[in-house]
């Protein structure tokens, strides 16, 4: 899957299940939280969402929000953890 | 003594000490003491006087502490708001208590810019983030960067005491926020009461994740400043790895939480592993910590004290659980803060003996002074105390005491909703949703939830012919609802459970596993 793949998916997400605003107009780099796109409870549902949709697992340690708080990071950080499971079954 | 001398005496004492930690940034007591001067100099300049509104409406930052403080040095009262307020209640608290200066930001402003506009009373607005717009006529738009301009003397003062510091607006019954009013000399015996039983010292790191709308997490910076111990403050607690990691780096010793923060914690068993010496306490409030959390929390943190407490607005602070007692009375929230009284009620107002359940009754220098502009709302909560001729207050609350004279909360007397620790107006949200087209009835309660403590339900019956669906209602929740008040459910049926005199019956909505969803 290629980040811009891995962008519009997780766009998707957000818009259909936090922001239901289509007009709104969410920078790559906007913070998550600092925009109330998210609050801390949101953050339990996206990890779900994650996991489940990209068949990844988010480690306890890895629930920063360098990784989880942006669409910037969260591309980064979905593409990591796949190309790392791919390398583990290569 | 006035709350921003907790603030000013610091700056006295440990003027070079860190106060406050926030976003990568530290400012000492003498700065922060000082932006305060300064943004107290441009409210007045600005037409800010005397016991005038200054409305806060922020995320956690330094701004928020500079804000407040600014505001009492300017002789006005200050009221934090929650960051994600949206436009209806947004509106409706600007008109009621008409602000003359509001503190805020873009970010807040993208959808409530026409809110403020609207706001006759208004003469100013301050940009913290600096990227001022124009909001109206008669409304001076100043950037926080012009703060430099002003001088950090700390300026002239007539408040009193008995004054108003601060109105701190929470859910009521009636489904419209209320402003409660807090003099000074009340707040003061708050903080004073508060940390002389969490013994609270120089040495003492607080972190607080709690938004500083709430009066527990605001009460971390006066609870702080009178001691001379340091706040870190955070934005929130949605990323528990960087919580923990807070505790180590910074050298967290006190950690105050509401179960949700705590529930979240326990979500990601690996960042507990560590081991956190300096965490020398924990407190729980504004719900109880379920038995199961409370015994994994403590393993968590064995070296850390775990205080109980339970407070209301009206009074901050009703009692704590010493943690000696946690193991002996492990649901119980305590006994009365010191310099203060409790006891409990029946419905005729006579006292309760131990093991009954009466409504909870609380007296002492910390009870605040009433609700803004209600009159009556304070005449009914506020009472004169038939013994000592003091002030006392009604709580709502239902308790029962053991033979030691330890509490227990049993329940709510109404309807209002604990959510993530907030309290949650469910005819609020039931007056939203009626506004809709096509939906002609809506019911909304509180479900057991593992995390939020209790989960909003809203149950809903659609207009003849409606097709409105699941989707737009919670698209409509989350566009007009501060984000605690979202629902997590929302189903739709024919009819709503009736009682034999046509009431809605809440609590079979509430138990109800399976409503008849359509």
């Amino acid at each position: 899957m290629t980040a811009i793949e891995i962008e519009a998916h997780i766009r998707d997400f957000l818009t259909n299940n936090f922001i239901f605003d289509p007009s709104f107009q969410l920078g790559s780099n906007d913070s998550l939280m600092e925009n109330g796109v998210i609050d801390s409870t949101g953050v339990l549902e996206l990890i779900m969402w994650l996991e489940t949709n990209f068949d990844i697992t988010v480690g306890d340690n890895e629930v920063l929000p360098e990784n989880l708080d942006a669409v910037y990071s969260l591309t980064n950080y979905v593409q990591r953890k796949l190309m790392a499971g791919m390398a583990a079954l290569s | 003594m006035l709350v921003q001398h907790l603030l000013e005496t610091g700056a006295d004492l440990w003027p070079e000490k860190i106060a406050l930690v926030c976003d990568g940034r530290r400012i000492t007591y003498s700065e922060l003491n000082a932006d305060a001067n300064r943004l107290a100099h441009l409210l007045i300049e600005s037409g800010v006087q005397q016991g005038d509104r200054v409305a806060i409406l922020l995320e956690n930052s330094i701004e928020v502490a500079v804000g407040v403080f600014g505001a009492l040095k300017a002789g006005a009262v200050f009221m934090t708001l929650h960051p994600s307020m949206k436009r209806g209640r947004l509106a409706t608290i600007l008109a009621d208590a008409e602000p003359a200066a509001l503190i805020t930001d873009r970010v807040r402003m993208r959808d409530n810019a026409g809110v403020v506009a609207q706001v006759s009373s208004l003469v100013c607005v301050v940009w913290s983030d600096n990227q001022a717009q124009p909001l109206g006529e008669g409304i001076h738009a100043v950037e926080w960067s012009d703060l430099s301009l002003y001088s950090s003397a700390t300026p002239p003062c007539q408040s009193l005491e008995s004054d108003l510091a601060m109105i701190l607006y929470t859910s009521g019954s009636t489904g419209q926020p209320k402003g409660v009013i807090c003099p000074h000399a009340s707040m003061i015996a708050a903080t004073e009461s508060v940390n002389a039983y969490l013994h609270n010292d120089a040495n003492d790191v607080i972190l607080n994740v709690l938004p500083l709308s709430f009066g527990y997490g605001l009460y971390q910076l006066f609870l702080a400043f009178q001691v001379g111990a340091r706040v870190v403050l955070e934005k929130g607690f949605a990323f528990p790895a960087r919580t923990i990691s807070l505790l180590k780096e910074e050298g967290i010793t006190a950690l105050p939480g509401v179960p949700t923060f705590f529930a979240l914690l326990l979500h990601y068993p690996d960042l507990l592993k560590g081991d956190f010496p300096k965490l020398r306490y924990i407190t729980n409030a504004a719900a109880a910590l379920p038995t199961s959390q409370l015994a994994k929390i403590r393993a968590a943190f064995p070296h850390a004290l775990f205080y109980s407490m339970y407070g209301q607005t009206e009074c901050k602070r009703v009692c704590y659980l010493p943690p000696e007692e946690l193991d002996r009375r492990p649901s119980s929230v305590g006994v009365a803060i010191p310099n203060s009284h409790v006891y409990i009620i029946d419905e005729r107002g006579r006292r309760v003996p131990p093991g009954e359940v009466g409504e909870l009754v609380v007296c002492g220098p910390h009870l605040m002074k009433g609700y803004w502009r209600s009159p009556e709302l304070t005449a009914e909560r506020f009472r004169s105390d038939p013994l000592s001729g003091q002030v006392a207050l009604h709580t709502g609350d239902l308790f029962k005491m053991d033979e030691d004279g330890y509490l227990y909360f049993v329940s709510r007397k109404d309807d209002i909703i604990k959510s993530r620790g907030e309290k949650v107006s469910p005819l609020e949200i039931e007056n939203l949703v009626c506004g809709m087209e096509g939906v002609s009835q809506a019911v909304a309660v509180g479900v057991p939830d593992s995390v939020l403590g209790q989960a909003i339900r809203l149950v809903l019956v659609r207009t003849e012919g409606s097709t409105i669906t699941e989707r737009a209602v919670r698209s409509y929740c989350v566009r007009n609802l501060d984000d605690y008040m979202v629902p997590k459910y929302i189903d739709f049926v024919l009819e709503l459970p009736r009682s034999e005199n046509g009431k809605i019956n809440r609590r079979e909505v509430t138990t109800a596993v399976s409503p008849k969803a359509v």
